[in-house]
Parts: C-alpha cells; sequence; structure tokens
C-alpha cells in the first residue's frame, strides 16, 4: 500500500504497524514522536497502531531551536 | 546577597538565563555554552526527522536532563493550529507540557502574530500546558496572555536574532510594572549589556541563543551572559541613583586648601 512520511510517498505492506514502519526507516527507538492524519499515535500505541492506504504520517524529533 | 529564585509555574530555578540549541557550529560547543551559562531551561525546536540520516543520535544526548528543563518552541508556525499540533508533538517528544509559544507574523521581521498567539494560548491553557509565549513589547497583549492563564510573558528586546538589543525599554519596564507572572525578554540580545539591561530594567530573566551560537567565541560569550545576567540582577535590586541632569561632586566641598 501506499502512504506518505513526512510528505514523501513510500510503498510499505499493507497492515504495518507504526512501530515496524519506525523500524523499516531505522528510526531511532526515542526522541521521537507520530501523527497520523494529524492525529498523534502514543507511544504506547506504536506497535498496535495498523497504518491504511494513503495515511499521511509525520515522524518528528527535536533539533536545535532558540 | 539574597534574592527570591525565579519561580515559574511553581518550579523554582537559580539561573535566570534561558539558552537555546541552535546554530552552534558543533553540539559538543553547545553543551559547553549550557554549562558555561548556568541556564536551567533550555530550548528545542521540533521539525520532520531526517530520513536520510539513519538512527543518527539525537539533539537530546547533548543536553544534560538532570539540569535542564526543556522548553520545546514552536517557531515556524504561523498560524495558531501549526502551533497547537507542535505542541502537542512536543509533550509526546519530552514527556513534559512546558512550551514556548511563538506563532509568527512573517518571514522578514518574525514578529509574532498577537492574535494567532492569543488563539493558541487560549487552546493550550485549556490543555494543560504550561505556556510561556513570545510576543511583541505590548503591555496590553502581555495583559492578555497572562489573565488567558500563561505562565510568563516573553517579549521581544529585538527582532529574533538581530542582536539589535534592547529597542524599548520603556515597555518592558510598563510589562514588568503591570505583570504578576515572570517577564523574560525573548529574542534580539546581541551582548552582555543588552542583557544586563533587561534585568536592571526588572525583568525577571532573559532567554537568548544566536547571540550565544554565533558569537566568535560561544563558550566565552556563554560566561559573559551569566556574569551580565546576575549583575543585572544585582543592580535591579540594589536600587540604582536616580539620573540627574548636572554633576554632583562626589568628594567633599569643604576643607578645600586655601
Amino acid at each position: 500500500m501506499k502512504l506518505y512520511v513526512n510528505g514523501e510517498p513510500r510503498d510499505v505492506e499493507a497492515g504495518l504497524t507504526v512501530a515496524a514502519l519506525l523500524e523499516a526507516l531505522v528510526a531511532p527507538k526515542t526522541g521521537v514522536a507520530v501523527e497520523v492524519n494529524r492525529e498523534i499515535v502514543r507511544r504506547a500505541q506504536h506497535a498496535s497502531h495498523r497504518l491504511s492506504p494513503e495515511d499521511r504520517v509525520e515522524v518528528v524529533t527535536f533539533v536545535g531551536g532558540g | 546577597m539574597s534574592d527570591t529564585q525565579l519561580t515559574i509555574a511553581g518550579k523554582r530555578f537559580d539561573s535566570r538565563l534561558l539558552i537555546g540549541t541552535g546554530k552552534y557550529p558543533t553540539l559538543e560547543l553547545m553543551k559547553q555554552c549550557h554549562e558555561a551559562s548556568g541556564a536551567q531551561i533550555v530550548t528545542l525546536a521540533v521539525r520532520r526527522l531526517d530520513l536520510s540520516a539513519k538512527g543518527e543520535a539525537s539533539m537530546m544526548h547533548w543536553i544534560d536532563r538532570e539540569r535542564m528543563t526543556l522548553l520545546p518552541n514552536t517557531a515556524g508556525c504561523y498560524t495558531a493550529e501549526d502551533a497547537i499540533r507542535t505542541c502537542r508533538l512536543a509533550e509526546e517528544l519530552g514527556m513534559s507540557k512546558w512550551v514556548k509559544l511563538e506563532v509568527l507574523g512573517d518571514e522578514r521581521t518574525l514578529f509574532p502574530d498577537v492574535e494567532e498567539t492569543l488563539k493558541a494560548a487560549r487552546v493550550l491553557v485549556k490543555e494543560g500546558f504550561t505556556v510561556l509565549p513570545y510576543t511583541t513589547d505590548d503591555p496590553i497583549t502581555a495583559r492578555k496572555l497572562q489573565d488567558l492563564g500563561c505562565a510568563a510573558v516573553m517579549p521581544l528586546a529585538a527582532p529574533i536574532g538581530s542582536g539589535l538589543g534592547i529597542r524599548n525599554p520603556h515597555n518592558l519596564a510598563l510589562i514588568r510594572e503591570i505583570a504578576t507572572v515572570p517577564v523574560i525578554v525573548d529574542a534580539g540580545v546581541g551582548t552582555a549589556s543588552d542583557a544586563a539591561i533587561a534585568l536592571e530594567l526588572g525583568c525577571d530573566a532573559v532567554l537568548m541563543n544566536t547571540a550565544i551560537a554565533l558569537a566568535k567565541d560561544p563558550l566565552r560569550m556563554a560566561g559573559a551572559m551569566r556574569k551580565a545576567v546576575e549583575a543585572g540582577r544585582d543592580a535591579f535590586l540594589s536600587g540604582r541613583i536616580p539620573r540627574k541632569a548636572y554633576a554632583n561632586a562626589s568628594s567633599p566641598l569643604d576643607g578645600l586648601i586655601g
């Protein structure tokens, strides 16, 4: 299925969980927050939340700022 | 000399300097600057994870979590909606509800959009966030933010990153007069004397990033800012002499030789 991660289209297997997506992205295990279709998916839900086609996923982290 | 600690939303701090994490030549130098500055509150931005930099060590690796209270910002947000969304993400990231609310009006001046800032503050306070809003040096806006339940007000000294210093000391003094929450001068500080002036005016703290990060010697500047904030605070508590138009001799006029 196709979905969008940080604005970029990606092909992933159907029914992928947020946790599995982060794994596939080689994203750090800690220090990231995930939003799917503008709703936050809490860390505790990463393993159970299944993604759907056309989902818009944002994976964010802290960077330097003032 | 006795002084009360800076208290924001019931949390006490020994330092009256808040420091950023942007624009440092290296993260290692940033960490050293944080230490030299004595700051106990550190700002951060929330951005998309760089998916090409696989599994890289995060910014958090360079922040002393024992000492620092995290203050994620909403920099780069131009609407209340985006700022609120960013704060919710920041909470998920930092496990804390402290946020520096910053809703900008345009890219050239980076001046706050007061209307959107007020709108976002109202929602965030209701959601239980501890909101420290970046705002114009306008006493009326500061009062409105305070009345909404913001934990501090953070008027600008000058545009972000400009280094122009305290452009309107009278407005900052007016804000200090009416505010019952801490007044933190945020943005525009260029050098140590600017920070000292903010504290001399009675403001409770100063937040800065560029003035330290882009100084030729950031580590030395971090130390200078620490001293400036302490000196400014002491000068304020000491009670300065009034300004007079004419001279007033320091040495006695009696007993001059004939």
